[in-house]
């Protein structure tokens, strides 16, 4: 294995290509995950408006049924495990570190292979498209619709193995995270100091971290079925097609609240900022998302009210989904009165703050009428889910993962973002994502059923379906103005200084971008937002800001090629299980040779002369 | 800074809660959940309504609190740094409970309403097997010994003890003006009750999503009154008509030698004794086609003959019959209107 970490010498510089493969610095990891994560979000929301090209009119033709079917899949599928999971952990590495005083995250090389596994597994996923169709059984995939007597091609298995993918990359991270939140914080920082964007990072790391495995498990047992014939789930030889759903929505629920917690950590940064004021009852707001991650274990089948479980079972899971409105009813009002008698100031960042509280009201109160199963009954399976969904997830965490792109950019960038045209997309965004979900609860209490590629004239779908697609096409040309936005501003975007926002947290007290170490001292903390009590005080900025002159004595680990490496061996050997064993074989050497070597690569390049063993 | 034109997003707002109002509850469309013509969907309806103003009264209140902090507290150029407040108890306290009293209030008629949908039909009850295939729905009556398909006939007043029996994958059991869905799971059997109140043709379609032609698998109710309900039931269980035209005697010949009672069952044709397909015994009485997707006319029964991957993509008949796959069985123009013939003569 020396030859091997000889072969492949951690590299000293990081530049050009090389240097973002073999990067280790968890900005830089930060960035690939914002940059991957808006490229899916692009293509789902091609996906999304292709399908409602199709519905704008009853008995139109413009995709076919099986094209159809498969949009849906790729589309809920990409936005919450391509989208929305990566956008937050584009966050998670670009911010924590800084937000807690630390120079990197724990394990820096397994943050690389986190990235790495991540990207490929959502190239897996999208690659079925051009080797034989995508994957078409929906979202959650219910069996026995994706058994391969009643879906015969590859889609179904791509869709199992690529999540299988995406799973070991968000258990990599979430470990990592956990490890970094417990280990690294700046001295002085105790748990209840630390910033609630932090805490709920940490919360959501467990619920991945206990979640992941459920699917896990679920996701073997589907490959299983489909590549070597056994039948956890085949029913026509006795599987049964109630266990899936229970794993599933075992997992399903609690990543609900993994796309939803890291978003309200990022509103309870960006309300106190452009309000002048702390954050209203912080023990209460943690302690709220603490519950919301316990009860979200409590709640899977309420999913499940229509599948005939008993009225017993629904409800226990009605009385204990209306509980979880408590402490999510806790955390609004919260927020209302952070804003309260402060100085609120519109910025683009706050707009989409304010805008996702006021959305995903909208989204909390049609989950409740979820809640109540009888009635349930009508709406499930409707576009009123269809409503809901979007209401909490583009409302709630798409408008607060755009709120923190506006709030973090200029730190990661240097530059601000135009307000002008961060304002227009804030107004195209409302306007649109109103114009497109609303109308679907009316659609789903007329009587739509989600998931049809065509309606019939005669039966009342065709005015909210042409005004739903009116709001799609707004809500796209939203997206450009966002990405027009972050290529403009990333030229000549305002200089935005270290703190432009008049900031709380500690990211704020260093350069914008940072320097590859963070902090060239490492800063002591006493209190919740020390960094701002420290500027309030006029006191001199205790928080170095800056290099300082010792630059050269701060040892950060040099790049490794070998997570990439090791990812690239795992997709290689999920290829292999689907189309060639032996390739599989090598694959997973690869990989097992990776992660030897990786193991006793040293941690620096300069120094391995000198410890060479 | 310029700020937010706060009166044009309030009528943003209030726009679409007063369409919601006044368009969501359109009682005339077909499928709206709106217009309940029996107790299971009525209980639903009004448990709905009750849910509905509470959340609308909530919705009011949260979302007034918000406008008026933001339009209140908006930063003014030189104002002081305002109070630091961290928190406040007693308020915090106050909006956990308050929540929790509302859902007590909530949570009393849908535990009623859930347990009385849930209960056994009553003992006079009908009992219907419903057996849900890739894409269409065959209805059995066990105690009547009849058996349709696509179309559910049912007399008003009276329970009927629906069960559920997957024939492939899930799907799930709709009429949005007689109750809420229920799934069919293939391996269990589940149970419902629904009644009509009033005679009407009520429509129904599968809610899960069950594979390539899902948007298409429909059905119809038609309710009517007992003494109806038995005459159909008195012609149902009699034989099929014999086809007096030529056109039609030349079709009930294709019907056989092209192959078509391999799927499907004529009763008083004693080779058509298929299960796979839908019962065809007296389909010229039925108001719809291929599901419930397109009305019974001479033109659509052509259109369904000629190509019915077209009508409705994947169904088994255009992906297993012979006479669809192999080209010498394929059928010309005029076996498809002698069969057509045929199909029109069975009422």
């Amino acid at each position: 294995m020396v030859t091997l970490t000889t072969l492949l010498k951690r590299p000293t510089s990081d530049e050009g290509i090389i240097g973002w493969i073999t990067t280790i610095d968890h900005k830089r990891i930060g960035i690939l995950y914002g940059i991957s994560a808006i490229v899916f979000f692009v293509i789902g929301g091609i996906e999304a408006l292709l399908m409602r090209i199709q519905l704008a009119q009853p008995n139109s033709g413009i995709v076919s049924p099986e094209v159809y079917n498969q949009l849906f899949t790729m589309h809920g599928t990409t936005m919450i495990f391509l989208a929305i999971m990566p956008l937050s952990a584009a966050f998670f590495n670009y911010v924590i570190p800084l937000m807690i005083g630390a120079r990197d995250v724990a394990f820096p090389r397994l943050n690389a292979f986190s990235y790495w596994t991540f990207l490929f597994g959502g190239i897996l996923l999208n690659s079925s498209w051009i080797l034989g169709g995508a994957p078409n059984a929906g979202w959650f995939a219910y069996a026995p619709l994706t058994s391969i007597e009643y879906n015969p091609g590859m889609g179904v298995t791509f869709w199992a193995m690529g999540l299988q993918v995406l799973g070991i990359a968000s258990l990599a991270a979430a470990f990592n995270f956990i490890v970094t939140i417990i280990n690294l914080r700046a001295p002085g920082m105790k748990l209840t100091q630390m910033p609630v964007f932090v805490w709920m990072t940490f919360v959501t790391s467990f619920l991945i971290v206990l979640a992941f495995p459920v699917i896990t498990v679920a996701l073997i047992e589907l490959l299983f079925d489909r590549l070597f014939g056994s039948n956890f789930f085949a029913t026509s030889a006795g599987g049964d097609p109630l266990l899936w759903q229970h794993l599933f929505w075992v997992f399903g629920h609690p990543e609900v609240y993994i796309l939803i917690l890291p978003a309200m950590g990022i509103i309870s940064e960006i309300l106190p900022t452009f309000s002048s004021k702390p954050l209203f009852g912080y023990p209460v707001i943690v302690f709220s998302g603490i519950i919301i991650g316990f009860m979200g274990w409590a709640v899977w089948s309420h999913h499940m009210f229509t599948v005939g479980l008993g009225p017993i079972a629904n409800a226990a899971f009605a009385l204990t989904t209306m509980l979880i409105a408590i402490p999510t009813g806790v955390k609004i009002f919260n927020w209302i009165a952070t804003m309260w008698k402060g100085q609120v100031r519109f910025t683009s960042p706050m707009l989409f703050a304010i805008g996702f509280i006021s959305m995903f009201i909208i989204g909390g109160l049609s989950g409740m009428m979820h809640a109540v199963a009888p009635s349930d009954a009508q709406q499930q399976d409707t576009y009123f889910i269809v409503a809901h969904i979007h209401y909490v997830l583009f409302g709630g965490s798409i408008f607060a993962l755009i709120a923190g792109l506006y709030y973090w950019y200029p730190k990661i960038t240097g530059r601000l973002m135009s307000e002008k045209l961060g304002k227009l997309n804030f107004f195209l965004t409302f306007v649109g994502f109103n114009l497109t979900f609303f109308p679907m609860h009316f659609l789903g209490l007329e009587g739509m059923p989600r998931r049809i590629y065509t309606y019939d004239a005669n039966i009342g779908f065709d005015l909210w379906n042409l005004v739903a697609t009116i709001g799609s096409i707004i809500l796209g040309l939203s997206i450009l103005a966002l990405l027009h936005n972050m290529f403009w501003s990333k030229r000549k975007g305002e200089i935005a200084g270290n703190d432009p926002w008049n900031g709380r947290t500690l990211e704020w007290s260093i350069p914008s971008p940072p320097p590859h170490y963070n902090f060239a001292s490492i800063p002591t903390v006493n209190k919740l937002d020390d960094f701002w009590y420290s500027k309030q005080k006029q006191i001199k900025n205790e928080l170095p800001a800056g290099a300082s002159d010792n630059e050269a004595n701060i040892h950060m680990p040099s790049p490794s090629f070998f997570p990439f490496i090791v990812s690239l061996g795992i997709v290689i050997a999920a290829y292999g299980l689907m189309y060639y064993i032996p390739m599989a074989i090598i694959g997973v050497l690869i990989t097992i040779i990776g992660t030897y070597a990786w193991s006793f690569e040293p941690a620096m390049e300069e120094s391995h002369t000198e410890q060479s063993h | 800074m310029k700020r937010p034109n706060f009166p044009f997003l309030i009528s943003v707002f209030s726009f679409f809660i007063f369409l919601f109002l006044f368009s969501g509850c359109n009682t005339d469309l077909p499928q709206t959940t709106f217009d309940a013509k029996g107790p299971v969907a009525q209980s639903q309806l009004d448990l709905f309504n009750i849910i509905f103003w509470a959340v609308v009264v909530v919705f009011v209140i949260v979302q007034g609190m918000l406008l008026v902090t933001i339009m209140k507290y908006r930063a003014k150029k030189g104002a002081p740094r305002p109070k630091q407040i961290h928190g406040h108890s007693v308020l915090e306290i106050t909006w956990t409970i308050a929540p929790a009293i509302i859902l007590v209030i909530i949570a009393v008629p849908m535990l009623v309403v859930l347990f009385m949908t849930a209960r056994a039909p009553g003992p006079d009850a009908l009992t219907i097997e419903v057996k849900a295939h890739q894409w269409w729905w065959q209805f059995e009556y066990p105690e009547l010994g009849v058996s349709t398909s696509n179309e559910m006939h049912i007399p008003v007043g009276r329970d009927i003890d629906i069960v559920l029996i997957s024939e492939d994958v899930i799907h799930s059991f709709w009429i949005p003006k007689l109750a809420g869905k229920l799934d069919i799971v293939p391996t269990r059997t589940n149970r419902m009750w629904i009644r009509a109140d009033e005679p009407g043709l009520y429509y129904g379609q599968c809610a899960e999503f069950c594979g390539i032609a899902h948007a298409l698998m429909k059905f119809h109710v038609v309710a009517e009154q007992p003494e109806n309900f038995a005459k159909w039931v008195e012609h149902e269980k009699s034989d099929a008509s014999s086809p007096s035209s030529e056109s039609a005697q030349t079709g009930s010949q294709l019907f056989l030698s092209k192959g078509c009672i391999a799927c499907h069952k004529i009763q008083g044709n004693p080779a058509a004794v298929g299960i796979i397909g839908p019962n065809l015994t007296h389909i010229a009485n039925r108001q719809f086609l291929a599901g419930g997707i397109i009305e019974n006319t001479e033109n659509n029964l052509t259109k369904w003959l000629k190509e019915p991957d077209v009508v409705k993509p994947g169904n088994k008949m255009a992906t297993i019959a012979p006479v669809y796959n192999n080209p010498d069985m394929q059928m010309t123009d005029a076996n498809i209107k002698d069969l057509v013939a045929y199909l029109n003569s069975l009422k």
